[in-house]
């Protein structure tokens, strides 16, 4: 299986990567290759089988409906990278 | 002087008051301040918080709890309050976390004193430790090698005698490699046995945080204070944990006699180098000589778990690392233009090779016209995989394995081939698919590099596999071995 | 050419609930900025969800409803996409395992018929923050205060064929989920969002034409507007030879139009893939059988039982089965009149939808609020049924009431001294005092003219101030113009 850089462009942008052209070459030929060990899943026979999302049978445990304070909101701006007037700020989207 | 004590002896003599805190605190950050330029395990350092709460337990804060005094080391992949959580990546370099995780907040609450915060892969994704922003960790046995990962910073640290014990995460085998790399005793839980929350996610389904040590013994003490169920983690277990120490006791010397221990023969297959299989052998004959039954046993879907492994996990890392944004919190870019200049140079900069080649696999797998022939695909052969272990448990009470196909491999010989690394890791990913508890045990050394016993256990019998490894290192001294220069 | 046109609804339910789906903040509308937004929220690393129970529950209420199937095992999942106000950079909802799906509901039409809509799924999900794009000048502002607070997604069948019959489906889950408590209704806040799928095709065809999706319509009648404008506007393109492009569009209440978001146009590819963060919900017998005797008496259900005990007329019934609220009001007020409900009914219902909802309309105030109370409305009812009062008197008794003017009708007729007069000695001076004032109208009623008679009636209630008993004048205003 092997990767176009087009199709590298795409699956970059779709997860919001900037990457250069060098970068998107050398990763198209990685990717291809990582591809390719994955391509034997292909000959598995899997006929019947349920696909397993978690290592353990388990139901969700459903917890109470009780709010509990928020820990204060300086605690987590503190730590962002742009805020104003208790919002984040990010440049300006045109809706 | 304590590093020969066992983690037990240190908090009794603690207890006894016969060690200060302090006292023992300074020794190790001597050690640290000693030793850690070269093998680069701390990534963070404590060193003034951990004094002042040495101080403390030593004026009584912490008695009565088991742990009061030992000092521990944390993967940098648990949050921390107040402490920076950089999970390895430039990404959350400037990230000071402002919670603790469980697993932090747990050991502290049995009295343990952090040191620091120990060196990883890039979000724990590598098998060498070189995908860290922070530069790569050495082996302390060689340190011209890779110390394994991606919790190489804490199996080096505690090989290398700087702390005793060291938290870490295992996802496909993050635990076992590199405590089998370094020649330490490593154990990674049943999936849902330690809470998951607030470390930071690389593969939900997968990861599970653990710990290293000397000795399995150690281990127990350790994983007997992060164990058990966590109200906020939705896949965390609500099942009563044992008493592991107490298990380790009452068994003791006995406790291989009459134990069936099945080999898997695809573990044993062309791939495994003669040297190391020689040391696993040796370590197999001792199991039979205190009176284990060795039977050979098959784990056919072995060969699909690299495939099944590298769809799975990069398709939830590509989904949980979508939150790093620049908007919140970690890198953001220098002067974004608009909100997509914002997002992609952000995680462009932000993000390592490693982790952005495995979020592109992830988003390409989970794509449209591309999910069903990868991550649906992935997800039945991952439950062939985890279906082969309860059949083989039928038959026996515990696997053993080699954990690599060779010790640790030189720094830099593989990192330009991903293929070639993510192939190293065949015999500790089935075990990780299957959500399955496994140690590594010091077993040998081949060339001066050590060598680890890879045990496995049925789904939360992590009791049995402490109590082998600790049967074993009765008869052997492979864990109590210490790399040249920092005996 | 005639065209026909499809409607489905997407309705996003706001749960009414303390905390959030997947954290413990609270849900409260309206804090300061980010005060409401946890760890869990602002997806700080290494954060878990865990699934809060009530949400479950309220989503189990909502199911059988509508009379669709509960999902013994639901599943939730991640679907992707990048904006600032969505902090994971997915929004966890349900994809191939919705926990309801394969409901219905009924609706009237204008014209009185019943018409079945069908409810493909609803799924839980959550929401997201709000980005501020007005507040600053270079920045938009991210409040994850409302991120996390947990939705209902409710998918009809494309079953509508006109804006009025969106409008009723709309009105009608509206009822309902306030009805079952698990929204608070409130469309300016956003706990309940319509967006509506539009498309037209030539009338008998069976294909559906290409179809546009509605978002932003906050009210009902915009509702109505938004679908009028776009299915004129889509006639009009196809009637000039274009083509309907499947989009988004946003309908701008000021112009009365729907305008495209093309900006929000880019192919999406969401990766929706099960969370491994959370297990399967399973839901079993008992949890659906707890649920269902939980369930309050449905619109539909008191609408029959209505038009049973009150002897009231479909209409009557539908319109007061609107909203509980309305339901409980009229039900006191019946049982404030005393005696047989099914005399009283009428009368109430007249009342209510009548000069009660005309007041409150007038003070925009909602029937919760409304200063007569149905204690008070069922006395005043009493009083005109027993003939303390004319029907006439009473509504002024009814004014008098909603000003506060007095503590109950009792005290208002004695206070004014509005009691009817039925002493025929005293009526029958008025009569004669009349016939004597008008004798033009007595020649023209002798003269075969009677339909004079009321003019003289009116007279007589004059005179009285309105206290007459008007059967009573009437009758004997006839007697005397026989002689």
């Amino acid at each position: 299986m092997s990767l176009s850089e087009e199709q590298v462009r795409n699956v970059a942008r779709l997860a919001r990567l900037g990457l250069d052209d060098d970068q998107i070459a050398e990763y198209a030929g990685e990717l291809s290759n990582i591809l390719d060990v994955v391509a034997s899943l292909e000959q598995a026979d899997t006929t019947d089988v349920e696909p397993m999302a978690h290592p353990l049978d388990l139901a969700a445990r459903l917890r109470a409906d009780e709010a509990v304070a928020v820990q204060s909101r300086e605690d987590f701006q503190a730590i962002a990278p742009a805020v104003a007037e208790g919002v984040y700020l990010v440049p300006k989207v045109i809706e | 002087m304590s590093d020969e004590r066992s983690i037990r002896q240190l908090a009794g003599d603690l207890a006894a008051k016969k060690l200060s805190a302090v006292e023992l605190t300074d020794h190790f950050l001597k050690r640290i301040a000693a030793h850690d330029e070269r093998l680069n395990t701390l990534i963070s350092h404590s060193e003034s918080t951990a004094r002042e709460r040495a101080a403390a337990i030593d004026a009584g804060t912490d008695a009565g709890t088991p742990l009061a005094g030992v000092p521990i080391a944390h993967k940098d992949i648990f949050c921390t309050r107040g402490v920076r959580t950089s999970c390895g990546s430039r990404m959350l370099d400037n990230f000071v976390a402002p919670y603790d995780a469980t697993v932090v907040e747990r050991l502290a609450a049995a009295g343990t004193v952090s040191l620091g915060k120990t060196n990883m892969d890039e979000f724990a994704m590598g098998s060498s430790n070189e995908t860290s922003f922070y530069g790569a960790v050495r082996n302390p046995w060689h340190t011209d090698y890779v110390p394994g990962g991606s919790s190489g910073g804490s199996a080096a640290a505690v090989a290398a005698g700087l702390v005793p014990a060291a938290t870490g995460s295992d996802t496909g085998g993050s635990i076992r490699q590199p405590a089998a790399f370094c020649g330490v005793t490593g154990i990674k839980p049943t999936y849902g046995r330690v809470s998951r929350y607030g470390m930071i996610a690389f593969a939900s389904s997968l990861d599970q945080g653990g710990c290293f040590a000397r000795s399995a013994e150690d281990c127990a003490a350790v994983l007997q204070a992060m164990a058990g169920f966590d109200e906020r983690d939705s896949t965390s277990v609500e099942r009563a944990v044992p008493d592991y120490s107490a298990a380790l006791d009452a068994q003791g010397d006995d406790f291989l006699k009459g134990m069936k221990v099945g080999l898997p023969k695809e573990y044993f297959a062309e791939g495994l180098d003669d040297a190391s299989r020689q040391v696993i052998n040796a370590a197999i004959a001792e199991f039979e000589a205190r009176g284990a039954e060795i039977v050979e046993i098959t784990l056919p879907h072995t060969d699909l778990a690299v495939s099944t492994y590298y769809v799975l996990a990069p398709a939830e890392a590509s989904s949980n690392l979508a939150r790093f944004d620049g908007v919140r919190y970690g890198y953001r870019c220098d002067n974004p233009v608009d909100l997509e200049d914002l997002y992609t140079r952000s995680r462009g900069e932000g993000f390592g090779r490693e982790v952005q080649r495995r979020i592109m696999v992830g988003a390409y797998v989970l794509s449209a016209g591309y999910y069903d022939a990868y991550y649906l695909k992935a997800q039945k052969t991952r439950r062939l995989i985890a279906r082969d272990f309860s059949d083989a448990f039928d038959k026996v009470d515990l696997i053993a394995a080699p954990v690599t196909q060779a010790p640790a491999f030189k720094l830099g010989e593989k990192l330009d081939d991903p293929v070639s690394m993510y192939l190293n890791d065949v015999y500790t990913l089935p075990a990780s698919l299957a959500g399955l508890p496994g140690m590594s045990v010091p077993a040998g050394f081949v060339d001066g590099l050590p060598v680890g016993l890879q045990l496995l256990a049925p789904w939360f019998e992590e009791s049995r596999l402490l109590g082998a490894a600790h049967a074993y290192q009765q008869s052997t001294d492979w864990h109590s071995k210490r790399p040249a220069g920092f005996e | 050419m005639a065209w026909e046109t499809v409607i489905g609804l997407e309705v996003h339910i706001q749960l009414a609930t303390q905390s959030k789906i997947f954290s413990t903040a609270p849900t409260a509308y309206g804090a300061e900025p980010n005060t409401q937004a946890s760890a869990v929220d602002i997806a700080l690393p290494g954060v878990l969800p865990v699934i809060n129970g009530q949400v479950i529950r309220m989503a189990t209420l909502f199911g059988l409803a509508i009379d669709a199937d509960i999902a013994p095992k639901s599943v939730f999942a991640r679907k992707h996409y990048f904006y600032p106000d969505l902090p994971k950079g997915y929004q966890i909802s349900q994809f191939e395992l919705p926990i309801v799906a394969d409901g219905h509901l009924d609706i009237v039409l204008p014209d009185g018929t019943e018409k079945r809509v069908g409810i493909t799924r609803a799924h839980l999900e959550e929401d997201a923050g709000k980005s501020l794009h007005e507040a600053f000048d270079r920045d938009t502002g991210i409040d994850l205060n409302r991120a996390g607070t947990p939705l209902v997604e409710c998918v009809s069948e494309p079953d509508m064929r006109s804006a009025a019959e969106a409008v009723a489906y709309a009105r009608k889950l509206h009822a309902l989920v306030q009805y079952l408590g698990i929204c608070d209704g409130n469309m300016q806040e956003g706990s309940f969002r319509v967006d509506a799928n539009v498309s037209v095709r030539p009338g008998g065809s069976t294909e559906f034409g290409t179809r546009t999706e509605t978002k932003n319509v906050n009210s009902f009648r915009f509702l109505e507007k938004a679908i009028e404008f776009e299915v004129e506007r889509q006639i009009d393109v196809l009637e000039s030879g274009g083509t309907i492009v499947q989009e988004t569009r946003l309908y701008d209440p000021d112009a009365d139009e729907t305008r495209s978001m093309r900006s929000k146009e880019e192919a999406h590819d969401y990766r929706y893939f099960p969370d491994p963060d959370l297990l399967p919900v399973v839901i079993d017998e008992e949890f659906v059988a707890a649920a269902r005797a939980d369930l309050p008496e449905l619109p539909d259900a008191k609408r029959e039982r209505f038009m049973a005990e009150y002897a009231l007329g479909r209409e009557d019934a539908a319109a007061l089965t609107n909203s509980r609220a309305l339901a409980n009001y009229f039900e006191a007020t019946v049982a404030a009149v005393g005696g047989d409900a099914a005399t009283h009914g009428k009368p109430a219902a007249n009342w209510i939808m009548g000069d009660l909802s005309g007041a409150l309309n007038r003070e925009g105030l909602t029937i919760a609020q409304s200063p007569v109370s149905a204690e008070q409305l069922g006395g005043l009812i009493a009083r005109v049924a027993d003939n303390t009062i004319s029907g006439k008197i009473g509504k002024d008794v009814f004014e008098a009431l909603f000003k506060g003017e007095g503590e109950s009708a009792d005290a208002i007729i004695e206070a004014k001294g509005l009691k009817q007069i039925t002493d025929s000695g005293e009526i029958e001076g008025f009569v004669d005092q009349v016939i004597a004032d008008n004798p033009d109208q007595v020649e023209q009623y002798r003269e075969g003219k009677t339909k004079v008679i009321g003019f003289l009636v009116g007279q007589v209630m004059k005179a009285s101030k309105g206290k007459a008993n008007p059967k009573e004048v009437n009758q004997m205003m006839a007697a005397k113009l026989a002689e």
